[in-house]
């Protein structure tokens, strides 16, 4: 028997809704089959098992919020299992206002329903009335686990994580969504500039060989086999990181910890604010084509707000690509545990000296910015040269 | 096809792309691009969706032409013949 629990879908997130069910018990499952949708920060997710097998029985009903590890269901397995994709660990501090200590029987949250002591008053540390009346919650409605039952900053923290999601309409759950999407930006990016000693380098690549072979190749081809630049920018990176490993993987447990795959985070800007970065898996093993279609559908998932849990977990290295924008250059933080971003700018026609003279070329700016404790600069400047080796040899890409 | 019909085709597309696009405000005559925040990804699946729905297929190099609504209106509608 295997519990299928709520993942980590990211470092910033501590807990998610339960949406819907997708099974029931009894169904066979098959690894990498969705069973769940959950609610995010970063929109609906949806989740998958990671065995063949039997869902024995469902532990927790739809709308409610629990923390990341909670027990969703219990599957019987057929045997033929595989370990869970990498992901990384909970949130060291955690971001939103949900700080969450493990539930002693995590399975069915702590019913929101104690009653006070007999002349009303509640038990309760300072901490936990200011939390509690800050999110409008009623102490008296709140399970304390300190002396006499006193209720703890943690109780209400848990209360309030386990307590139903409440009805709203529509705009209100957008506005809600959108305000949630920014506090997990802005509890991961902070993590990011107060944890991790940041260094940027950067380095203009020249594209004309790549543009030119990507050109002859899409000339042919219908709109639905065409690749665009961004797939090669993709692949040299995932290939360069498989010959530099010390810029994809995570920095956990006060160490560095390599990924032999590279899963390939690509920030995605959302139109209505915001943006997701979920993970190309292993990059470093696919054909332009493959990866094409890959990020052609991982761009539609995610503007539809669809993306899948391993999918939001296991980035080991991300890409982003504000040259649609228009800016030459991007100098970018590290989502972490991740130890590096690699930032490419807009391709623009520039002077560039070929052969003694100056021509007019298209160029595109590459930056890294990476984490000091994983990696020096030196071997920073050589992955990007490894890029640009890699983009003058687009066919063996 | 005519410019009307055409046009109707690509709204229906682009609303399809970018449904929470501010339809109502766009200028016939401006960037796509820049009026709905759209991307090269965008793009390459307007041309896909086009090509789906209309029938017309739309090389690389003539995306520029699809760059205002008019613009890609006239170009559909010539291609379709």
């Amino acid at each position: 028997m295997a519990e299928l629990n709520m993942p980590s879908l990211g470092a910033d997130m501590a807990a998610a809704t339960l949406v819907e069910w997708l099974v029931a018990p009894g169904d066979a499952v098959k690894r990498g089959d969705v069973v769940a949708v959950v609610e995010t920060e970063k929109g609906a997710i949806e989740i998958e098992v990671f065995e063949d097998g039997v869902v024995a029985e469902l532990l927790l009903e739809e709308g409610v919020k629990v923390p990341v590890g909670t027990t969703l269901a219990m599957i019987e397995s057929s045997g033929a299992s595989a370990p869970a994709p990498v992901s990384p660990p909970p949130p060291v501090s955690p971001p939103a206002p949900v700080s969450l200590t493990p539930s002693p029987s995590p399975a069915s949250p702590p019913p929101a329903s104690l009653a006070p002591s007999a002349d009303g008053f509640v038990r309760s540390s300072p901490a936990a009335r200011r939390r509690a009346a800050a999110l409008g919650l009623d102490l008296g409605a709140v399970t304390g686990s300190g002396p006499g039952g006193a209720v703890r900053l943690a109780d209400v923290e848990a209360a309030q994580v386990s307590a139903p999601v409440t009805p709203a309409t529509p705009a209100e759950k957008a506005a809600a969504a959108r305000e949630a999407m920014r506090r997990a930006i802005a509890a991961a990016m902070a993590r990011s500039k107060r944890e991790i000693p940041h260094y940027y380098l950067s380095l203009e690549i020249d594209l004309r060989v790549a543009l030119a072979w990507l050109e002859e190749r899409n000339r042919d081809r219908s709109v639905t086999e065409r690749v665009l630049p961004a797939a090669l920018l993709l692949k040299a990176v995932a290939r360069a990181a498989v010959k530099y490993p010390e810029f994809n993987g995570f920095y956990q447990d006060d160490r560095f910890q390599p990924s032999a795959a590279v899963h390939l985070g690509v920030a995605i800007s959302l139109r209505k604010g915001g943006l997701v970065a979920p993970a190309l898996l292993d990059v470093q093993d696919r054909d332009l084509d493959g990866l094409m279609t890959g990020l052609t559908d991982l761009v539609i998932r995610a503007r539809g707000s669809r993306l899948r849990g391993s999918e939001m977990s296991s980035p080991t290295l991300t890409v982003t690509n504000l040259g649609e924008m228009g800016v030459p250059a991007v100098f970018p933080i590290i989502y972490p545990p991740q130890v590096a971003i690699v930032g490419f700018g807009r391709v623009t026609e520039r002077p560039w000296v070929s052969e003694g003279r100056v021509i007019a070329a298209p160029l595109v700016t590459a930056t890294l910015a990476a984490d000091h404790r994983a990696s020096d600069g030196h071997r920073g400047g050589l992955f990007l040269r490894a890029i640009d080796r890699l983009l003058q040899h687009p066919e063996k890409l | 096809m005519t410019r009307a019909d055409a046009r109707a085709a690509i709204l229906a597309a682009l609303s399809e792309i970018a449904p929470e696009a501010d339809y109502d405000d766009l200028d016939p005559e401006d960037s796509l691009r820049e009026q709905l925040d759209i991307d090269s990804m965008d793009l390459l699946r307007l041309a896909q969706l086009l090509h789906e729905q209309v029938g017309v297929e739309i090389p690389a190099l003539d995306y520029p032409k699809l760059d205002t609504l008019d613009g890609a209106a006239a170009y559909i509608a010539a291609r379709a013949g």
